[in-house]
């Protein structure tokens, strides 16, 4: 059942049929390219553009030079991975700044994209960078979006200017003279989201864009739209001329193919990705690290980053040595989770790791509490324990399991995990490839 | 009548779609490409990748090659395959008293459904009480009270960032002292992977069947149209932590598809119980899956 197989493992199942033969005939890409289609329909890729996507690949990959190759199964990833990168644009964009300020930032979309949750993201990341913004509430229609930006703002400590349910563009125009007046050197309009077929309401959006003329026009896309997000997108980028693409809510499992159509069909950029409902999870975002993302090689430019965040270069030696002594404790599986923690959190790190998605680990099985549940039971061991786990004999577990407020059952879990992760180690490090690291 | 208007409305973008595809499918005429090509047009629906296969390879099956020229038969015997996948997944039937809880993911329509369903039990002549239990996102109170005002229904409510067990203990309380008939518990978006966001759920689940046994009770999930292939995973994983009773399907009035209810019924078999036409409280239609397939198609 190929329905929950990501991307990335239908291309290493077609690969790894093609690395048997060596070399490549025009009717194994053929073959072949049946199999990426598929799979890039399944991870929401518009059926256009896969197709699309499909003829330029066939025709780099049927020439000469692959066939010539040693390596063609590489070959064909590597050609598979530069056309997504050249597809969803080549570098990641920044904000453009007026003029004259205020730099007026004007967001739309369809309802429940994440708008006005993103408002009060931008705010944060434009404050990072020693911006003034001010937040503007043009969301007459939805119960209740006026309060939901002034929580918002309150929260990023932003001030927020509102008039209440009057039209929208009247205020939008007030709120450019308020942040003129006030010194704000930014604005960010938070506008009703409405489908994209609504005359009225699209016509509404044009009038606002008229009358303050927004540096950029940023169209808030949720990650896990289907096939329609091209129509979306297209629509609202021929009536607005938008000026970029903020995609939201890529902390889920989806494999975020819309972003690939929608650049494909608008042509403009995509600024950021949303990974979280904290005001500080807005990302930039970087086409070679989602096309990675997408094929399941993993976002390893961002994990290297992170890692560095957490983990000096110090303590990763250190790690080193114990492993190659096999002297990996316990202990040591304590800090783990510490660098784990710091960088954002096991998930997180896992969905960046190349391969996991064939590994079929479960976000669950790396859960926050049950982590701290770990803890606790590796800090309610002597020292002694932590540095011999084999001497945790059935008393042992017993007075663990009381001091941690855990069950024996969990102790067993926790020391057999930990047996496996030494295992796991030891293959990377010994330079074993895992069968996935192809 | 005027209810079938609306859901045919609302799905005539979407059937203009499907349908001119399958014109320019039939006008190149029958070719080798042909089943491949009609998997591709069900899939531009949003019909999950598997799905679509099954019903292609179940016309296949069934028509035989010099049938296939008749555009006409194929359509029947698309219309055929995908209704009688859409019934696999039986619809219960609403008993009283009530606790519907509406779960999914962020900004999929939940708060605006428990506004448009407060109205439909009231206009049923139920007594009906809405749960604020979404206490994470800024505002989500205020804006179901503003919900429960338009359809005159009574409201409880707590703190922001309170504990939304702690709301649906205290509705399903006064409903029981008060012989309410409904209780409609709103619950903060949650993406389905994320562990403790569930552990949470099940808390809330936990707190309704323990504490009002005598009720019956729906969970729903509310899948907005717009969504792709990740409906599936969404249906799954809330499934796993709640075990669902029904989908509520929102923003059909856009031009997506939301094919992927057809998987939902053959592989997951949870039903379609609701489905959601517009922004206004009268906006929201029992699911009817031979309209449905009329309009897909």
């Amino acid at each position: 059942m190929a329905l929950f197989s990501s991307l990335s493992e239908r291309l290493n199942h077609i690969f790894s049929k093609l690395t048997k033969h060596g070399r490549l005939t025009e009717l194994e890409i053929k073959g072949a390219m049946r199999e990426v289609r598929i799979a890039l329909l399944e991870a929401d890729v518009n059926i256009f553009v896969a197709k699309k996507f499909i003829a330029d690949v066939s025709e780099k990959a049927v020439g000469q030079e692959i066939l010539k190759s040693l390596n063609p199964a590489q070959q064909v990833i590597k050609i598979v991975n530069e056309e997504l990168i050249a597809l969803m644009g080549s570098s990641n964009a920044k904000l453009e700044v007026a003029d004259r300020p205020p730099t007026v930032i004007m967001m739309c979309g369809l309802q429940g994209a994440g708008k006005t949750t993103l408002c009060g993201k931008l705010a944060v990341y434009l404050k990072k960078q020693g911006k003034k913004p001010l937040l503007a509430a043009c969301d007459i229609y939805r119960p209740a979006a006026i309060n939901q930006l002034q929580v918002v703002g309150g929260k990023a400590g932003v001030e927020v200017f509102e008039k209440g349910t009057q039209n929208p563009v009247k205020t939008a125009k007030q709120a450019v003279e308020h942040a003129r007046s006030m010194g704000y050197d930014t604005l960010i309009i938070d506008t009703a989201g409405r489908l994209h077929i609504d005359d009225a309401l699209m016509q509404e959006l044009e009038n606002i864009r008229k009358e303050v003329s927004p540096a950029e026009i940023l169209l808030t896309v949720d990650a896990m739209t289907g096939q329609d997000a091209v129509n979306v997108a297209d629509t609202f980028n021929k009536r607005l001329d938008v000026t970029g693409v903020i995609l939201t809510k890529l902390d889920g499992d989806t494999r975020g193919g819309a972003c690939l159509s929608i650049k494909a069909v608008t042509g403009k950029p995509i600024k950021f990705i949303g990974v979280g409902e904290k005001l500080t999870d807005l990302e930039a975002f970087y086409p070679d690290r989602m096309a990675s993302r997408i094929l399941g090689m993993g976002d390893v430019l961002s994990l290297i980053e992170k890692a560095q965040e957490a983990v000096t270069e110090e303590q990763a030696k250190k790690l080193e040595k114990k492993l190659r002594d096999a002297s990996f404790t316990l202990e040591d599986y304590l800090d783990q989770f510490e660098s784990l923690k710091k960088m954002g959190g096991a998930a997180a790190v896992m969905g960046m790791m190349p391969g996991m998605s064939k590994l079929k680990i479960k976000e669950s099985d790396f859960d926050e509490r049950k982590m701290e549940r770990m803890k606790a039971m590796i800090l309610s061991m002597t020292r002694k324990e932590r540095d011999k786990p084999e001497i945790i004999n059935s008393s042992r577990k017993k007075r663990i399991a009381a001091g941690s407020g855990t069950t024996v059952q969990e102790i067993n879990q926790l020391l057999k995990q930990f047996e496996q992760t030494k295992i796991m180690m030891k293959q990377i490090r010994s330079g074993k490839k895992l069968p996935f690291m192809r | 009548m005027g209810l079938f208007g609306k859901i045919v409305g609302a799905l005539k973008k979407t059937r203009d779609g499907i349908a001119s595809k399958l014109s320019a499918l039939f006008a190149r005429g029958i070719g080798d490409d042909f089943y491949d090509e009609l998997e591709e047009i069900l899939i531009s629906a949003d019909i999950s990748v598997t799905t679509a296969e099954d019903i292609v390879e179940q016309i296949r099956e069934e028509a035989k090659r010099e049938k296939l020229k008749d555009k006409e038969y194929v359509v029947d015997l698309l219309k055929d395959v995908i209704e009688d996948t859409l019934c696999e997944a039986e619809v219960p039937e609403i008993e009283y008293p009530a606790v519907i809880m509406l779960v999914g993911v962020n900004g999929v329509g939940k708060t605006t459904t428990i506004g448009k369903l407060a109205n439909y039990f009231v206009r049923q002549k139920k007594s009906v009480t809405v749960a604020a239990a979404d206490t994470f996102r800024a505002a989500a109170a205020d804006q179901l009270t503003v919900w429960a005002e338009r359809a005159k229904v009574r409201i409880v409510k707590h703190e922001e960032g309170s504990d939304p067990s702690a709301v649906v203990y205290d509705a399903v309380s006064s409903a029981k002292a008060k012989g309410t008939d409904v209780v409609i518990v709103d619950t903060a978006g949650r993406l389905h992977v994320k562990a403790n966001l569930m552990e949470e759920l099940k808390k809330m689940d936990r707190v309704v069947g323990r504490d009002y046994p005598e009720a019956h009770f729906y969970k729903l999930l509310v899948l907005d149209a717009t969504t792709g292939q990740n409906a599936l995973s969404q249906a799954r994983l809330f499934d796993e932590a709640v075990d669902l009773d029904g989908i509520v399907l929102t923003k059909l009035d856009g031009t997506a598809k939301g094919g992927f209810v057809i998987s939902l019924c053959g592989e997951l078999k949870i039903p379609v119980l609701f489905v959601g036409t517009g922004e206004k409280m009268e906006d929201l239609e029992l699911f009817d899956a031979e309209e449905f397939t009329e309009g897909i198609l």
